[in-house]
């Protein structure tokens, strides 16, 4: 299953970045291969619509899960839609490496 | 809204504890968490939020009102209420500390989106949903009160333990960092 992560860097040092559409990399997760892709998030500067076109970025990757800060309603509902879980983590000092060992505690 | 803040309120440095806080309710918690953090305009915010332009802008001036209260005055600032956000089922993890919600609802939650730990609550919202008794909980004895309406759950103090309360099977009672009693 793959797992998008919200990454404020292109590394598993990175703190996960707390906002979902405008945040600086989708980390690519996948629990089977435990392959991770950095993708740099092409909507980090869009004044407008950041939320959805990163959702459907996210989604167009197979995601399962998208693990971040915080999610606008709008993508709620479309992730709802897409029947992709959503994960919120507000203590923001855990690193991507953590939390997808998190992840494979499976 | 996308999601309640995740700490239950602010309080001046320097004071001893205020025995009448504002009260924010999360609405406007998210009201100015659009306008003035993600700086969305107000058309925008009211759209994100679902709710007319005029209803925003008195979410918002109500929201900016409370919070110059509490800066000029010194008092607390409490998070409170605005179950109409929290419509969707969202679970709590005990052991990793996220929140999750659960899109397939033909099937049961038993664990952790994240951590695969069992140990998860539903997270009640306002507390009323489901006929769900709305309590006050003790962090630190887990004493048990019935909410009394309008009354903040952290102006409440445990008999036992002086603890400040909060309302049962929220966040807040799952062990949020800022629940130290
Ligand atoms: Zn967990
Ligand atoms: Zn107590
Ligand atoms: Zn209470």
């Amino acid at each position: 299953m793959k797992v998008a992560i919200t990454s404020a860097g292109n590394s598993p040092e990175s703190q996960l970045d707390s906002r979902f559409g405008r945040c600086s990399y989708f980390v690519i997760f996948d629990t089977e291969s435990k392959s991770t892709e950095f993708i740099p998030n092409p909507n980090k500067e869009n004044l407008d619509g950041a939320g959805p076109a990163s959702a459907h970025l996210v989604a167009s990757r197979g995601v399962k899960k998208v693990i971040s800060g915080e999610f606008g309603s709008k993508v709620k509902s479309l992730f709802d839609s897409l029947q992709i879980q959503l994960i919120v983590l507000n203590d923001s000092d855990k690193n991507i490496g953590e939390i997808i060992e998190l992840l494979n505690h499976k | 809204m996308t999601n309640p803040p995740h700490f239950k309120g602010f309080q001046p440095i320097g004071l001893p504890e205020e025995k009448n806080p504002v009260v924010l309710h999360y609405e406007e918690y998210e009201a100015v968490r659009l306008s003035d953090f993600e700086l969305y305009t107000q058309l925008e915010a009211a759209k994100e939020m679902g709710i007319s332009r005029p209803t925003y802008t008195r979410i918002y001036e109500s929201a900016r009102r409370k919070i110059a209260m509490a800066f000029v005055k010194g008092k607390a600032i409490v998070f409170e209420g605005g179950k109409v956000y929290f419509d969707s089922e969202w679970y709590s993890c005990n052991a990793c500390g996220c929140w999750f919600n659960h899109p397939a609802k033909e099937e049961d939650v038993k664990s952790c989106g994240l951590c695969n730990s069992p140990e998860i609550e539903q997270y009640q919202g306002n507390g009323q949903q489901n006929g769900a008794e709305d309590l006050c909980v003790c962090p630190q004895c887990g004493l048990e009160k019935a909410h009394t309406p309008g009354i903040p759950c952290k102006a409440e103090e445990c008999p036992n333990c002086k603890c400040a309360m909060h309302r049962k099977g929220t966040p807040h009672h799952n062990g949020f960092r800022i629940n130290k009693c």
